[in-house]
């Protein structure tokens, strides 16, 4: 079943962006900014996880995933260290993820050239 | 008080600015949202598909969401260095944008096409010049929600 | 003799020719309707250039060389060459000037600078200083999304009212013509137009944006010489796109009673690609537009009688990354300059 939500959902997270996108005079990149703290938000009140756990990865693949790995990871962070947590367990927790983007930005960035 | 330079409109500026909205041609709304759900859907279910596979090997669904994140980050970086990345995101909009894949052609595209600028001053100054904002407000944001829940329940 | 100044705004002049035009263009212009028009068309929008820079700068020496040739001229009779780009610092024309080492007027006015450096020519001309200028301008679809928007490879989505900045470069010789004679092609005159800012912010729509700026040159052009519109067998403007020649047309209407400017309206940028097949949404832009659609096949139409008398308007929109993001609505400037066929 969730193959089934993940589309769904994934699916919908995505036209609730392209809604946005298109009836309000922002960019993408304020529809993307928007959505990671929606993330945030969703996730600290633990909402986002009861999606992510219906969706899976219709609910972590998409941006607001990010937000609510951040959150997450702060949550656990603070577990363990106490109030530190709140400085190191977001990045921690994203550490994967954006360490591959840059990688692979740099590398893409050696390899490859930009088409027309 | 309107901002420094900021111009007042006359009623023939304002007329003008009505008659162009109304002529305007106007955003396909239903077929960029109809594109959007099927394009950011399949992508998700790659990533659901990827998640599995890790899952069969013996992780958990909440272990697998990060070895799934690298894969699908990698799957975006790979499409855009091909070219193909910023054609999904022409038809898909936001269905492009929003998943993971997206954020890693955000990462990858300006690196790529600073290169001609230096390695130091083009790759590495510009990788994070769409990404960033992301960045910046995700991380933010976390902060913020997890001080609040720690001020409140005493555990983020 | 001499220029005759009829406004502030507009000239007149008697023996400024434009003895050779030359446009290059990349390859999706190469495939739109005007694609027989063009000198060359390259088949690589870098055509083997390191960068989309140095391919603009290399585009608009092509077309300048170009014109030079086609009347057996050389660099060393040119007095001054006039032009300019979409690029900070004029870094095509200015770079392009490294070489060619003529005197060099360098001019910014967005997409506007086409005709006004054909206005700027004939002034100078006429008016006894340089006998020969070679005005020219240059867009490239690549430096100018990079300096503009995004990344080649970044995908986003275009909106309907999003212009294409074609990849193309014109050139014209101008130079004193004692007497005309028939089968010259003259500039007859030029109006410079004035600053119009009707308050758009929209990036994506130059449109709505530069269509006060086009009519309010174009209106003041004709109030100047005395003319109605139908004087002109065709009124080409810069890169307005199919949105804003309906504008312009509906402005004219509210105008006054009886303006109907739809038969002569036309645009540079409605005409470069075909808008239905080549997904440029609103047309095409950049200076390079109505530089290469006037040197291609403007030039030619009146060469060949096809017209007689046109008036070329280019649109240029003034804004830059930082004005726009920093909530400023977008200023806007047209200039014109009329061309006649001398029977």
């Amino acid at each position: 079943m969730t193959f089934l939500w993940a589309f769904v959902i994934g699916g919908l997270l995505c036209v609730m962006a392209q809604l946005i996108l298109d009836l309000f005079p922002v960019t993408p990149a304020h529809v993307l900014v928007l959505f990671v703290v929606l993330g945030a938000l969703f996730g600290g009140v633990g909402l986002y996880g009861k999606l992510v756990n219906f969706a899976g990865a219709g609910a972590t693949v998409p941006l607001p995933g990010f937000g609510y790995t951040l959150v997450s990871g702060i949550g656990e962070a603070v577990k363990i260290k106490g109030v530190l947590g709140l400085l190191t367990g977001g990045l921690t927790a994203a550490a994967g993820g954006i360490k591959a983007a840059v990688l692979f930005g740099l590398a893409a960035a050696l390899i490859f050239k930009p088409k027309t | 008080m309107g901002k420094e330079g900021a111009r007042q409109l006359t009623q023939e500026m304002q007329d003008y600015q009505t008659m162009a909205n109304q002529m305007r041609p106007k955003k396909p709304l239903l077929k960029n949202a109809v594109t959007a759900f099927f394009v950011g859907g399949i992508i998700c279910e790659v990533g659901q598909g990827v998640q599995w596979f890790f899952m069969q090997h013996g992780m958990t669904a909440k272990e697998a969401t990060s070895p799934t994140t690298v894969v699908m980050i990698g799957v975006g970086a790979l499409l855009t260095g091909l070219g193909w990345y910023d054609r999904v995101v022409k038809r898909g909009g936001m269905g492009g944008s929003l998943p993971i894949t997206g954020f890693s052609n955000a990462m990858v595209a300006p690196a790529m096409e600073y290169r001609p600028e230096g390695l130091i001053l083009g790759v590495g100054a510009k990788l994070f010049t769409v990404a960033g904002p992301v960045l910046t407000y995700g991380l933010a944001a976390a902060f913020v929600v997890g001080l609040v829940r720690y001020l409140i329940t005493g555990v983020a | 003799m001499g220029v005759h100044r009829r406004s502030a705004a507009s000239y007149t002049f008697d023996h400024v020719g434009i003895r050779s035009a030359a446009a290059v263009v990349g390859p999706k212009e190469g495939h739109g309707p005007l694609a027989s028009y063009f000198d060359r068309i390259w088949t690589s929008e870098l055509n083997n250039h390191v960068s989309s820079e140095v391919a603009e700068r290399a585009l608009l020496t092509e077309a300048q060389s170009l014109a030079l040739d086609k009347v057996g001229e050389n660099w060393a009779h040119v007095d001054w060459v006039v032009g300019g780009d979409l690029l900070d610092q004029l870094i095509a024309t200015d770079f392009a000037a490294r070489e060619h080492q003529r005197p060099l007027i360098g001019m910014f006015a967005a997409c506007a600078v086409f005709a006004e450096s054909l206005g700027l020519g004939a002034l100078a001309i006429e008016g006894g200083g340089p006998k020969m200028v070679l005005a020219g301008a240059c867009s490239h679809h690549l430096s100018a999304e990079r300096q503009f928007r995004y990344p080649i490879e970044l995908g986003y989505q275009r909106t309907p009212t999003a212009g294409w900045t074609s990849t193309a470069a014109g050139a014209c010789l101008l130079s004193y013509l004692d007497a005309m004679n028939s089968g010259d092609v003259a500039i007859e005159a030029a109006t410079f137009g004035r600053v119009v800012d009707w308050g758009s912010k929209n990036p994506n729509d130059m449109s709505t944006a530069m269509a006060p700026a086009a009519f309010d040159t174009i209106k003041q052009h004709l109030d100047d010489l005395g003319r109605d519109i139908t004087y002109y067998d065709q009124v080409y403007t810069g890169d307005l796109g199919v949105l804003g020649v309906k504008l312009v047309d509906a402005l004219a209407q509210k105008e006054k009673e009886g303006f109907n400017w739809s038969e002569r309206l036309n645009d540079c940028g409605r005409s470069l690609y075909d808008i239905d097949k080549q997904d440029v949404h609103n047309g095409g832009s950049g200076p390079g537009c109505s530089a290469s659609v006037f040197s291609g096949f403007l030039y030619r139409q009146l060469q060949t009688q096809q017209f007689q008398r046109i008036l070329l308007v280019s649109t240029g929109a003034l804004f830059s990354p930082t004005s726009y993001q920093q909530g400023e609505s977008i200023p806007c400037i047209a200039h014109a300059v009329a061309i006649v066929r001398h029977n």
